[in-house]
């Protein structure tokens, strides 16, 4: 199964066969994964999933495994879930959120590209792998690399939320905090990758392990009938799910497992770190570097690798990128959570927020079917939202206490009695 | 005043395997026309054919990426290095 895909230069399109290695030597641009499609014709059968499992591995053609590969556990397979509630309030007819806080086994989108890394890693005969990360791939990263019985090395800015901090320590993984942004990290991964023996899954192993992210569009079709939707609506940290989702959907009609269709990607950021939407809204060739200032720290890349290839791909689709601020995150994370009882972090409060922005600039319609892509769990990012829920008093265990409770919350302006605390 | 350029492995093969390549320019344009002197077949993969740095072609003073610091006219003092890193990695989604 090995030889119908290699690694080929994007600029130039030079070949360079299976190998731990990220840019042309030639050119320096990136490389991806190409694969021989006459061959993949071949032994991919839509009728074939029907046996196996939901997951992301029902995929199996499509992604860059060895021959030998054996999955390790079931990664993906997530929800798409029909919206009532927030699609009424929007005014749409036909919303759909892609729920990823809820991927195993570390509740965010990058169990997936992790899934199709760590392959790569085995086959390359690392015994260690690693990653630059804000947050999500460290904890995946580090969940799937205890269970496959490698060592974890990752890396991350030194401000990262507590919580992500943990979800990566508690697998074993060494963490190594660096004393400056995400993309400080990242260049010191390049030059880590350049100088040790190690698999990077976002560095030396990127082109095996953002083919992973196919698998999030695979399912977005497979869920809604083998259709593909009008509208994607995708949060950008990097830039590369956008440009991944719209290679799933190619190759789906490619292989004429799905009705050809122009589809519009929507690329969604905080105004706090928004190369990207800046670059659509700007119309920009090159997008500018910025200093990341916003609470979705996942999305927190100033400098974001495939940021010229994911402003190509909203341009040609029709599509367009906004941005918007911290607080309109937190509403949005909580409107969604109210509306459809999906909690999401940062990162997804961005998605819907931008989607709300979207629907109001009419570039999204209200009988086209939309799908907001959520990516990561709620439960991370708890800091970002705390201070909207301060605790409420504690009352005494006792049927009075409870009537003493209700009155006050009915009758807010009149002055109770105090409630006698719990022993 | 003598700076220093630190060169990617995948670089070495146009500057004779050499890790680093000292240096008295003034800026880093200077340095990088400096180094692309000295090794000529390099020069198509520091600059497209329009004489920009190229798109994935990283470059930074110590610390900083030359795009936050005025671009490649930025001046150089004694002792600073300035790094060629290929843009590879985006963390997140």
């Amino acid at each position: 199964m090995s030889t119908h895909y290699q690694l080929r230069c994007r600029e130039c399109s030079k070949l360079w066969g299976n190998a731990p290695r990220s840019f042309c030597e030639d050119c320096f641009s990136p490389l991806e994964v190409a694969y021989d499609y006459d061959a993949l014709r071949k032994i991919a059968h839509r009728e074939a999933l029907a046996s196996r499992s939901f997951n992301m591995w029902r995929y199996s053609e499509f992604l860059p495994l060895p021959d030998d590969f054996t999955p390790a556990s079931a990664v993906g397979g997530t929800p798409l879930v029909r919206s009532r509630k927030l699609a009424e309030r929007w005014g749409l007819q036909n919303l759909y959120i892609k729920n990823d806080a809820v991927c195993f086994p570390s509740l965010s989108f990058k169990d997936r590209v992790v899934a199709t890394a760590l392959a790569a890693a085995r086959r390359f005969q690392f015994t260690t792998v690693g990653c630059s990360s804000t947050g999500n791939l460290a904890n995946a990263v580090a969940a799937q690399a205890a269970q496959q019985g490698l060592k974890a090395c990752v890396f991350i800015p030194a401000d990262l939320e507590p919580a992500k901090v943990l979800n990566t320590a508690v697998y074993g993984a060494r963490i190594v905090r660096i004393d400056g942004n995400y993309d400080h990290v990242n260049r010191l991964c390049a030059q880590i990758a350049d100088r040790f023996q190690w698999g990077l899954v976002n560095v030396n192993l990127r082109p095996y392990y953002s083919e992973g992210s196919k698998t999030h569009g695979f399912e977005i079709a497979e869920q809604l009938g083998w259709a593909l939707p009008d509208n994607v609506v995708v949060p950008m940290a990097g830039g590369s799910l956008i440009t991944k989702i719209a290679k799933a959907f190619r190759e789906l009609v490619e292989l004429g497992w799905v009705e050809p269709k122009p589809v519009k990607f929507f690329g969604a950021q905080a105004t706090g770190c928004s190369p990207i939407s800046d670059g659509v809204k700007r119309h920009l060739q090159r997008f500018e570097p910025q200093k990341p200032n916003t609470i979705a720290r996942s999305l927190a890349i100033g400098n974001p690798a495939d940021g010229s290839f994911a402003i190509k791909q909203i341009r040609d689709s029709g599509g367009w990128a906004d941005d918007i601020s911290d607080p309109e995150i937190v509403d949005a994370i909580k409107l969604l959570a109210e509306t459809e009882g999906i909690f999401t972090e940062t990162a997804g409060g961005v998605t819907a927020g931008v989607t709300q922005k979207l629907v109001a600039q009419n570039r999204i319609k209200p009988h086209e079917t939309t799908v907001v892509c959520i990516t990561g769990n709620g439960l991370k990012t708890t800091d970002a939202i705390a201070a909207d829920f301060p605790l409420s008093q504690a009352i005494a265990p006792r049927l009075e206490a409870f009537e003493a409770y209700l009155d006050a919350q009915l009758n807010p302006g009149v002055a109770q009695p105090a409630i006698a605390g719990a022993s | 005043m003598p700076i220093t350029i630190e060169i990617p492995t995948a670089f070495r093969r146009f500057t004779e395997g050499a890790p680093k390549v000292d240096s008295a320019a003034a800026t880093v344009a200077d340095a990088l026309n400096d180094l692309t002197a000295k090794f000529p077949a390099l020069a198509r993969h520091v600059r497209d054919e329009q004489g920009q740095i190229r798109q994935f072609l990283n470059v930074y003073l110590n610390e900083e990426d030359i795009r936050f610091l005025g671009g490649e006219s930025c001046a150089l003092k004694e002792g600073d290095r300035v790094l060629l890193v290929p843009s590879i990695a985006g963390g997140s989604f």
